[in-house]
């Protein structure tokens, strides 16, 4: 909003009373972060006291050596395991439904619109809700306890492939007549002219898909039940519905959950926020 | 390379059959995982929910509409519906309440405006396993030395089991807030992209009839110019509560005996001890998962029908 700002006491008194606000919600929507990094830098003596501290009298910052020789949690496999399926699920979903919006958006085909239809139907249906078909499928194909299980069946989302199609019918079809024009296949157009002229949809896309991937839970659950296919949400779920679970520990391993998707948030914001404001559909 | 004429008389005669080939080059894999980990499923479901298949996902005797009548008449089936009635009767209006509210802070900022949106997004990095862990273990572990325990006896209360006792229902205070805190930027976001939409003029006209530049234009201006943001942030809400299982798992369930308590088990959770627990019931599970895909397709269509969601640039 272009306003004119207002001067004078009440103006200023006003101003004062909504940086209050936020800034009062700002520190509430921190806590949650504060508390990781307090706990997980504690003993788990201190956080078990019945008295609130701020901050560990001493700073444990060998919770995290102690985390990885802890032989009842294989946490930096789970790591490991992550790393793999978020990557490959990202580059897979991005390649595939990029390719699918930009066939539903420029290549004339008769029953172009039967398929779109299909596709926009499954956004109807979530994934979630449908976990034991799944589940069902998966286990017929061979592929429970397997990083095919774990990456494919969750990679073809049509909200992603929606926002690649709804992004290419705005793309200037000057740039893809010229290529034309100089001899380019659809492939050649496709490949050379348009997708190095769309990083920002391809950097958006991939950065809600890498989220979604990295904190999955459910799918995660039910197709890894084999420790050594654990991803580290499972990992960290079965670590804090363990007997006893080591608190501090357990923090200190949220801290290292958390941190490659804090890195990617703050370098990728821009793009984070430009697919989610395109479309709502993300969950 | 060949000259611009024969290739326009070649594409002339081949155009569209390329054409054909070329659109199942690009859409064709997409297509067929779409078919093989989407809709198969929901088919194959239809299959099982109509045999019966214990332990097996092949289904071994058929029973007809038995499986529907057994979930149908389910105390625990429906008890699972009600949980997310309630459920989404406290998440969808405050997130939605929140989530205006901020971002029509946030909008006015001035400067501040990237800072603020940036925090109030920022929990969308956090999966819904750490926040449970946080919430269960720090801010609701119903030890004195808790955060929550800690500010009750700051306004003189005494400390509580948030999470371990049904009466009185404090679990769902702690179930509530994580999701509030982990999805409200999300919803913050759309509101703020919906504010931006809002053509600058419509103001101005407002403040020369004199409306006051507070409650008024927000009432009669900002909020009926939101009105299509509002509705697919209701109808994403919803459809999110219904498929609320991480919180719920990992708040609810017992430490090491790896047993859910019976009280606050949404459907998906209910589903999952059905099919994926001791009994893996495949017949009555996939059952569940057609009702369910039922329910939550009629309530899209319905939601939209009643809100006007679904027309072109109401979202996006």
């Amino acid at each position: 909003m272009a306003e004119v700002r207002p001067t004078g006491p009440r103006a200023i008194a006003s101003a004062a009373a909504l940086y209050g606000v936020l800034a009062v919600a700002a520190i509430l929507f921190l806590v949650p972060f504060y508390l990781v990094l307090r706990n997980g830098l504690s003993t788990d003596i201190e956080l078990s006291r019945p008295r609130w501290k701020y901050f560990p009298s001493t700073l444990q910052f060998d919770n995290v050596s102690k985390l990885f020789d802890n032989r009842s949690i294989p946490f930096l496999r789970s790591l490991r395991n992550s790393a793999v399926v978020s990557i490959l699920q990202t580059t897979g979903a991005v390649f595939v439904s990029s390719m699918a919006g930009y066939g539903l958006a420029r290549i004339p085909y008769r029953f172009a619109n039967i398929v779109f239809g299909v596709i926009l139907a499954t956004l109807m249906i979530p994934a979630a809700v449908t976990f034991v078909p799944s589940f069902v499928i998966v286990s017929e194909i061979g592929w429970i306890d397997t990083y095919q299980g774990l990456i494919i069946p969750t990679m073809f989302q049509a909200f992603a492939a929606f926002l690649f199609r709804q992004y290419f019918l705005g793309f200037p079809l000057e740039l893809e007549e010229a290529a034309r024009i100089d001899g380019l296949s659809t492939w050649g157009t496709y490949w050379r002219i348009v997708v190095p002229n769309s990083k920002g949809i391809f950097a958006a896309v991939a950065s809600i898909t890498f989220i979604g991937s990295w904190n999955a839970f459910l799918w995660p659950l039910v197709v890894g039940k084999d420790q050594d296919k654990w991803t580290v949400q499972v990992a960290l779920s079965s670590f804090l519905n363990a007997q006893s679970p080591k608190v501090s520990q357990l923090f200190a391993a949220s801290a290292i959950a958390i941190l490659p998707l804090l890195i990617a948030f703050i370098l990728l914001q821009r793009y984070i926020v430009e697919g989610v404001e395109r479309t709502g559909i993300n969950g | 390379m060949a000259g611009p004429p024969a290739r326009s008389l070649k594409r002339r005669i081949l155009g569209p059959q390329n054409n054909n080939m070329w659109f199942w080059v690009f859409v064709g894999p997409f297509a067929l995982g779409i078919v093989v980990f989407a809709l198969a499923p929901i088919v194959w479901s239809v299959v099982l929910s109509l045999y019966e298949a214990r332990n097996t996902i092949t289904p071994t005797r058929f029973v007809g509409l038995a499986n529907y009548g057994d979930m149908l008449s389910d105390p625990e089936f429906r008890s699972s519906l009600y949980t997310f009635v309630a459920f989404a009767a406290f998440i969808v209006p405050l997130t939605f309440i929140f989530a205006l509210g901020l971002a029509l802070l946030v909008n006015r900022a001035g400067v501040a405006k990237a800072f603020f949106r940036s925090v109030f997004f920022v929990p969308v990095a956090c999966s819904y396993v750490v926040a449970s862990l946080i919430w269960k273990m720090s801010i609701f572990n119903g030890l004195p030395g808790g955060a929550a325990n800690t500010v009750m006896r700051l306004v003189g209360f005494d400390s509580r089991a948030w999470l371990s006792k049904p009466h009185p229902p404090l679990y769902w205070i702690v179930i509530v807030t994580e999701r509030l805190w982990l999805q409200v930027g999300f919803y913050m976001l759309l509101f703020l992209a919906g504010l931006q939409r809002i053509p600058v003029n419509l103001y101005e006209a407002a403040s020369v009839d004199g409306a006051s530049r507070g409650w008024q234009t927000l009432r009669f201006i900002t909020l009926p110019q939101l009105r299509a943001t509002s509705a697919a942030v209701l109808v994403l809400l919803l459809i999110n509560a219904f498929q609320a299982f991480d919180e719920f798992y990992n708040l609810l369930s017992n430490p090491g005996a790896g047993t859910y308590p019976p009280y606050g088990r949404p459907p998906l959770v209910y589903l999952y001890y059905i099919a994926l627990g001791r009994q893996q019931d495949f017949g009555h599970g996939s059952a569940g998962a057609v009702l369910l895909t039922l329910l939550i397709a009629i309530f899209t269509l319905a939601q939209g029908r009643l809100l006007g969601f679904g027309k072109r640039g109401s979202y996006g």
